[in-house]
């Protein structure tokens, strides 16, 4: 089947920083596509591209099997998106701003459906007041339904929940899953929160610095037994050999004085726990995450670390 | 087409600020022709008394005609700056506000985006001339009535009947609004440029200002680039009150205006074409 957005090569550069570096990627239809980075890594710049807010120095971008730039007008006319922030004409109210981006969808979309996608994005008897006496969750909101509102076939959503507080986080993931699922939309979804992605995300890119860290299926690259379970215990000189010995010895990762890093499914940790206690080690506390959660942390930390 | 343009009208006419330049023209016409109402006769008297030496001048001078035209003479300096207000903001602000890359990805090709907010700057420009002659005309006339209009030039005295006046007015409205245009194209096309609606209308004002005083500078050194400056030819309105008309150099005029026009008008699809949108 052919891929709904393709991408080869993609590089784009501002005077001397290369924003994005021989980018390529592909989404398939129904894919709930996660695009991860840290900040400036080049997630905005590639969705703009896509878009074609910001024209690429090199590469080409496919839309349908289509060349971007050949049929702009009519590839945008299947696409709804919501690049940053989704800023408004804040002195209309919601409805004229859903109406009048819903007129420049192309075609004539009936009143019904903007009733409908109100309803959808929970907005329904506050469409008449003013955009700028709006929540920002609100704003995102009503940014989701202009989106929608032409029934695209694909979304791009870059940081949608930028800027709400928790419950409107949950409630936008809800809505994003239920985009997915009961209305078959494919979404390319950005975000700088790994567990973010994970929680919508059917298959997921990690960029940095432009370029293509890993790509593939959340459910292989999250590999449970992949998982990093740490177990902190009192430094006790026998441990080493109890665990040589035992039949964890192939799931450790590392031994650092009272730090023991495992490579296992979180399944298995009370029974990892018990086989402690049992062995009259002290545990004192266990957490876990994802090897590839470390890696992503390790990106983010050499950043900060570097600035 | 009208769709869009409809839309860009709506948006346009929604914002309280569109307003004002309408409000600002309707303020300093009253004031004009409240100045006139009280101290008019002596102006008048001020501005004709060496004629009055070698003229037996009767009749209604301090009429509507008269009111107008000096009311155009102190407006026109200012409505490029209306102008400006609108077509300096109709890229930029939108750049600003955010709302520029929403639009812009929706299927609308941007030579089309460029074009709808040109003719609706245009609109735009056109109303604010209509609501001028409205203000400055109708109400001049109907506070100081009609009469023979007197032209006071440094150099000479024109005469204009009264029967020949009017059609006169809706020549330079027409005329105004072509060089009103050039100003909002310009506008238009440093709102390309920029990220903010500041600085293409602060910038507009600016070369309107300089090029203003480098076509009214009578310095041989500018004499030569003088008639190629929209500056020179945006006062060409003024030449429907002399006798004879200059027709000649009206038509010239237009044409300067109409290239500087198209010239800013293309360069804005060029540009606006290959921009980044990056706001």
């Amino acid at each position: 089947m052919t891929p709904i957005i393709e991408t080869h090569e993609l590089s784009k550069s501002f005077k001397d920083f290369k924003a994005v570096d021989k980018l390529s990627f592909s989404i398939r239809r129904g894919d709930v596509y996660g695009f991860l980075g840290q900040n400036g890594a080049g997630k905005s710049t590639t969705m703009r591209m896509l878009l074609g807010l910001i024209f690429p120095d090199s590469g080409s971008i496919l839309i349908n099997g289509n060349e971007f730039n050949n049929g702009r007008r009519d590839l945008l006319s299947s696409i709804g998106a919501i690049i940053e922030r989704p800023d408004m004409y804040g002195y209309l109210s919601g409805w004229d701003n859903l109406k009048i981006f819903a007129a420049l969808s192309g075609g004539k979309i009936p009143t019904s459906r903007l009733h409908e996608v109100l309803e959808v994005v929970g907005l329904k008897g506050r469409e008449k007041d003013k955009v700028k006496a709006y929540s920002q969750g609100m704003k995102q909101r009503l940014g989701i339904a202009i989106a929608l509102v032409h029934q695209p076939d694909l979304l791009i959503l870059d940081e949608p929940t930028n800027g709400l507080d928790p419950q409107g986080i949950a409630e936008m993931r809800q809505l994003i899953v239920s985009l997915s699922k009961d209305h078959g939309k494919t979404i390319l979804i950005s975000s700088h929160l790994l567990a973010e992605i994970e929680q919508m995300a059917t298959r997921m890119i990690i960029i940095h610095k432009g370029h293509k860290v890993v790509e593939g299926a959340v459910g292989s690259l999250l590999n449970p037994d992949e998982t990093l379970v740490e177990v902190i215990t009192n430094k006790d000189a026998s441990i080493k050999g109890k665990l040589a010995a035992s039949e964890w010895q192939k799931t450790i990762k590392t031994i650092e004085d009272k730090l023991i890093t495992f490579k296992m499914n979180p399944a298995n940790t009370p029974a990892l726990n018990r086989w402690l206690v049992a062995q009259n080690i002290d545990v004192l506390e266990i957490r876990s995450k994802h090897s590839l959660e470390e890696y992503f942390l390790s990106l983010t930390n050499d950043t900060v670390t570097k600035n | 087409m009208i769709q869009l343009l409809r839309i860009e009208l709506y948006k346009i006419f929604k914002r309280p600020r569109t307003y004002i330049s309408f409000g600002i023209v309707a303020a300093i016409t009253f004031v004009i022709q409240l100045a006139m109402l009280t101290d008019g006769k002596t102006f008048i008297g001020f501005a004709i008394q060496g004629i009055n030496e070698q003229f037996d001048i009767q009749g209604n001078m301090l009429n509507g005609y008269l009111v107008t035209y000096i009311i155009l003479q102190s407006l026109l300096i200012h409505i490029p700056l209306l102008v400006a207000l609108v077509a300096g903001d109709s890229l930029a602000g939108e750049a600003n506000m955010g709302t520029l890359r929403l639009l812009l990805t929706k299927p609308i090709t941007r030579p089309k985006l460029v074009l709808i907010k040109f003719v609706s700057s245009f609109l735009y420009t056109v109303l604010l001339i209509i609501w001028l002659a409205v203000v400055a005309l109708f109400f001049s006339i109907l506070l100081f009535g009609t009469g023979d209009m007197i032209n006071l030039k440094s150099e000479a005295f024109i005469m204009i009947l009264k029967d020949d006046v009017l059609w006169r007015y809706f020549a330079a409205f027409g005329f105004a609004t072509l060089a009103m245009t050039t100003i909002a194209s310009l506008a238009l096309m440093l709102s390309a440029f920029a990220d903010n609606s500041i600085g293409p209308i602060i910038s507009t004002m600016g070369i309107v200002v300089v090029l203003t005083i480098l076509s009214n500078l009578e310095i041989p050194l500018f004499s030569h680039i003088k008639p190629y400056l929209f500056t020179t030819h945006m006062i060409g309105w003024k030449g429907f009150f002399d006798e004879p008309i200059p027709y000649a150099a009206i038509g010239k005029s237009c044409m300067v205006l109409v290239a500087y026009t198209v010239g800013f008008l293309a360069t804005t699809i060029f540009y606006f074409n290959r921009k980044d949108i990056k706001t």
